[in-house]
């Protein structure tokens, strides 16, 4: 009961921030929104149990999103353009869409359903046998880093070539070219 | 450059126990919520709020750019490299137990310290990366524009 009731009070509050989003001219304001809406998804997750997630969402996506979001703020516009044509068609399609997202999650596994895709594959197995295996008491580190560890090298090589990527746009780094003189001592030695 | 000192004064104060806090969440993340993923991010962060605070140039003075950059490949070549270490061990890729082979389980705790220090390393030098692009590119704006 006491659960629902949370559970409800942190939708209604999603609800209202993503509408406040909408309704907001200064940028300023809608990143910092933005991380108010992040930390309520942290607070749902919390309350799923998935602490871990949870953990990540609040230091991502209301910590340093937030930051890159203000970053962004400064090399551009803080006041949002004003829509200069009509809502009709950008609001169907959002209606249509999210009507079939919704159709979608009909398909889902209730909460906590033992015959849920995600409980009768391998998990199990990795919760029986990490304890011996392994014997770290926090199985999500388990999985992750160990039999999931090519995943996440390849999450790791994610995160360095997103690094990259932003280095190679926005940084400003110039290719080091060298100087007329350099390259004639280049040749000669 | 005198102005909120309530702001400096408290980021003075934060800052050690932030990287304390990311330090403890990289390296008891086997017992509680956490790892590299967010240990990195929680690490840049503390680096991300003195450069705000205080300015790029103070921060990069502790932090520079280039050493930013060489963190974010190290960390891969950090998690590569475990793997590759137990390649010449004569176990699989990434099978922790070549750490240990008469205890296996024991060389899985080593295993999963390194690739999470791997992945923490390379978190925080991708976040500190992009914020020092973002920042470098535009002097900071003045207060009255917000």
């Amino acid at each position: 009961m006491a659960e629902t009731f949370i559970n409800l009070t942190l939708f209604v509050m999603l609800v209202a921030t993503a509408i406040a989003i909408t309704r907001m001219q200064r940028l300023f304001g809608v990143a910092m929104m933005a991380s108010v809406f992040s930390l309520l998804s942290a607070l749902l997750l919390v309350t799923l149990d998935a602490v871990d997630v949870a953990f990540t969402e609040a230091a991502v996506g209301a910590g340093i999103s937030t930051v890159l979001m203000l970053s962004t703020l400064t090399l551009t516009s803080r006041i949002e353009k004003p829509a200069t044509r009509s809502p009709l068609i950008p609001l169907i399609v959002v209606t249509v869409t999210g009507a079939a997202i919704i159709y979608g999650t009909l398909d889902m596994p209730n909460f906590g359903d033992p015959n849920a895709p995600a409980q009768v594959g391998v998990a199990a197995q990795y919760l029986e046998r990490s304890p011996e295996e392994i014997g770290i008491p926090n199985v999500v580190t388990v999985v992750l880093a160990s039999y999931r560890g090519f995943d996440t090298m390849g999450e790791t090589a994610v995160v360095f070539t997103a690094g990259v990527g932003v280095l190679m746009l926005i940084s400003g780094l110039r290719r080091r070219r060298r100087s007329p003189d350099e390259k004639d001592r280049g040749e000669t030695s | 450059m005198r102005h909120h000192l309530i702001l400096r004064v408290v980021t003075k104060l934060l800052v050690s126990s932030i990287i304390l806090f990311a330090l403890y969440v990289q390296f008891h993340g086997d017992f509680s919520p956490g790892g590299g993923f967010q240990a990195g991010v929680i690490m840049a962060v503390a680096f991300i709020l003195y450069g705000i605070v205080f300015g790029l140039e103070k921060v990069q003075a502790v932090f520079p750019a280039w050493l930013v950059h060489k963190l974010m490949a190290l960390g891969v070549l950090i998690y590569a490299g475990t793997g590759v270490f137990s390649l010449f061990l004569g176990y699989d890729f990434l099978d922790y137990g070549a750490f240990t082979p008469d205890h296996p389980s024991h060389g899985q705790h080593w295993g999963i310290f390194a690739v999470e220090f791997g992945v923490g390393v390379t978190v925080t030098g991708v976040m500190v990366a992009i914020y020092y692009a973002f920042a470098m590119r535009r002097p900071a704006i003045s207060d009255e524009e917000w």
